[in-house]
């Protein structure tokens, strides 16, 4: 069934990669729609540089703006749950700032950062923090109120109830918000170098459009998929050996 | 043990009390059952005990001692097994000692051992949750609530979950249990029979709101076997509760 699955996904998206090769070729304007061929020479061609250069610069940044955003959201997510004022006072702030448009902004952030890593790590957290905060403050909620009631009767109070029962009832959430923010984090990153950066795989797509290399601005977007994809993987794969027990919930 | 006194009950939802001037007493080693209609207040009650809800006036007396601020007094188990699946069944055991506290870790492994044993579940401490059959679980959840330490045990209709053949084999595993230890036992259940076959005492919830509890005693010594209810005076007291309990329904 699994492998039934994955067939069907392969299979599709070897006839949308074919649709695409078929109209590239038609359109025959490489700088505008490379075709898959094209972009898979390119990011060959390219490997040096981007594999040992941009790659790295745009992983460091994800991978502190991932740390800080995990960090951030978890703990917005621990207050709002410990006080319902805290609830109150921050869940509006942290909706609202899903609202603030950042790829607008982030030039904004490269005056008050440089270009310093910390411009596009302000933009990766901005962006990454969201998922982690809600998902896990969901988590938190859906304890079990028959639980929460019988470790009461146990003579169990705030704070046992949030270690024994709300922190690894939520794991699961936890895992799921991972999931879900490295896609985002990694876009945050390449925005961020978009905007303003010296080296990243974002930094070096925008280089590549300003020299109306079409296949080269799509090479560094295929890499990180690529990473993207290998990073949701491991951190299902670490899932699946710590929470076997997600399905008796 | 447990004593009622002119106990009201409120839910903020409704307009009336739920519970108006309740009193009764369950004696030191008792096991009573407290049977009624669906939804008509027993698991308030015990609620009410365990102080998950706050009672409106009156008072409630464990060991003649006010039950307010009091922890540890009374050991819960619910309708689920409620076990946690991340806890290996060991783990689950030593929960309500880790929360009361002040206990070594050695120690309570040894009071799991033993426990285990006594349930008849040596060996399967490291196990998960969800390898354990429904009766198991329902065993090791009844051994959570003995290693609260209490005296006074609140079960909430604990194997109506399960199918026939094991909800009479966890009734027969139960008595031979309380038969050993003698706790006191107050036993929510729906299935008259069951209420009959496991108690001392039967208490009816005579009307809604609930007033007071008619008290039935079972005519039955202990040790029981089921064959106990076939015997004429149960099967008269079998028909006269569940009279009592159709007259409440249709009126």
């Amino acid at each position: 069934m699994r492998k039934n699955a994955n067939l069907s996904a392969l299979i599709l998206l070897f006839i949308l990669l074919g649709i695409w090769q078929a109209g590239a070729m038609g359109m025959n304007a490489a700088y505008i729609l490379p075709s898959p061929i094209q972009i898979v020479v390119r990011l060959w061609e390219l490997r040096g540089p981007l594999l040992t250069a941009h790659l790295p610069a745009t992983l460091q940044c994800t991978g502190i703006g991932l740390a800080i955003s995990i960090a951030l959201g978890l703990l917005l997510a621990v207050v709002m749950d410990w006080s319902t004022t805290a609830e109150k006072m921050l869940y509006p702030l942290v909706v609202a700032s899903q609202t603030i448009p950042t790829t607008a902004l982030a030039p904004l952030f490269v005056l008050w950062f440089g270009y310093s890593i910390w411009s596009k790590v302000f933009v990766t957290v901005l962006i990454a923090f969201f998922p982690i905060t809600i998902t896990v403050f969901d988590g938190f909620r859906s304890a079990k109120s028959d639980m929460i009631d019988m470790l009461r009767t146990f003579g169990a109070g705030k704070r046992e109830i949030f270690l024994k029962l709300k922190l690894p009832a939520t794991l699961p959430y936890f895992f799921s918000a991972i999931k879900m923010t490295i896609p985002l984090a990694i876009i945050g990153a390449a925005i961020g170098e978009w905007l303003g950066a010296q080296a990243g795989l974002g930094y070096f797509s925008r280089r590549m459009m300003t020299q109306l290399d079409g296949a080269g601005v799509f090479a560094p977007i295929v890499l990180l998929s690529a990473v993207a994809m290998i990073a949701v993987a491991a951190v299902s794969w670490v899932e699946r050996r710590l929470i076997k027990w997600r399905a008796s919930l | 043990m447990l004593s009622f006194k002119n106990v009201a009950f409120q839910y903020d939802s409704e307009d009336f009390d739920i519970i108006d001037g309740l009193s009764f007493n369950i004696g030191r080693g008792e096991f009573v059952s407290l049977i009624g209609p669906s939804g008509c207040g027993k698991s308030t009650i015990f609620r009410l005990i365990s102080q998950l809800l706050t009672r409106k006036s009156g008072e409630i007396l464990v060991d003649g001692v006010r039950i307010d601020g009091r922890r540890g007094y009374c050991g819960y188990m619910p309708q689920r097994d409620l076990l946690f699946p991340w806890r290996t069944v060991a783990g689950n055991l030593r929960l309500p000692m880790e929360i009361q506290g002040g206990i070594s870790r050695a120690e309570m492994d040894k009071r799991v051992a033993e426990t285990l044993k006594h349930i008849g579940l040596s060996g399967w401490g490291d196990k998960r949750p969800d390898e354990l059959s429904g009766g198991m679980r329902q065993r090791v959840a009844f051994a959570r609530t003995l290693l609260t330490g209490s005296e006074l045990l609140l079960l909430d209709e604990p194997f109506s979950a399960l199918d026939f053949l094991t909800r009479i084999g966890m009734q027969e595993w139960l008595l031979d249990q309380w038969g050993r230890d003698h706790k006191t036992v107050l036993f929510i259940t729906h299935d008259v029979e069951e209420a009959i076959f496991l108690s001392s005492r039967v208490l009816v919830v005579e009307q809604m709101p609930i007033h007071r509890l008619v008290s039935f005693t079972v005519p039955a010594p202990f040790p029981r076997t089921r064959a106990c209810l076939t015997e004429p005076n149960m099967l008269a007291l079998r028909e006269n509760l569940i009279d009592l309990l159709r007259r409440e329904v249709n009126t």
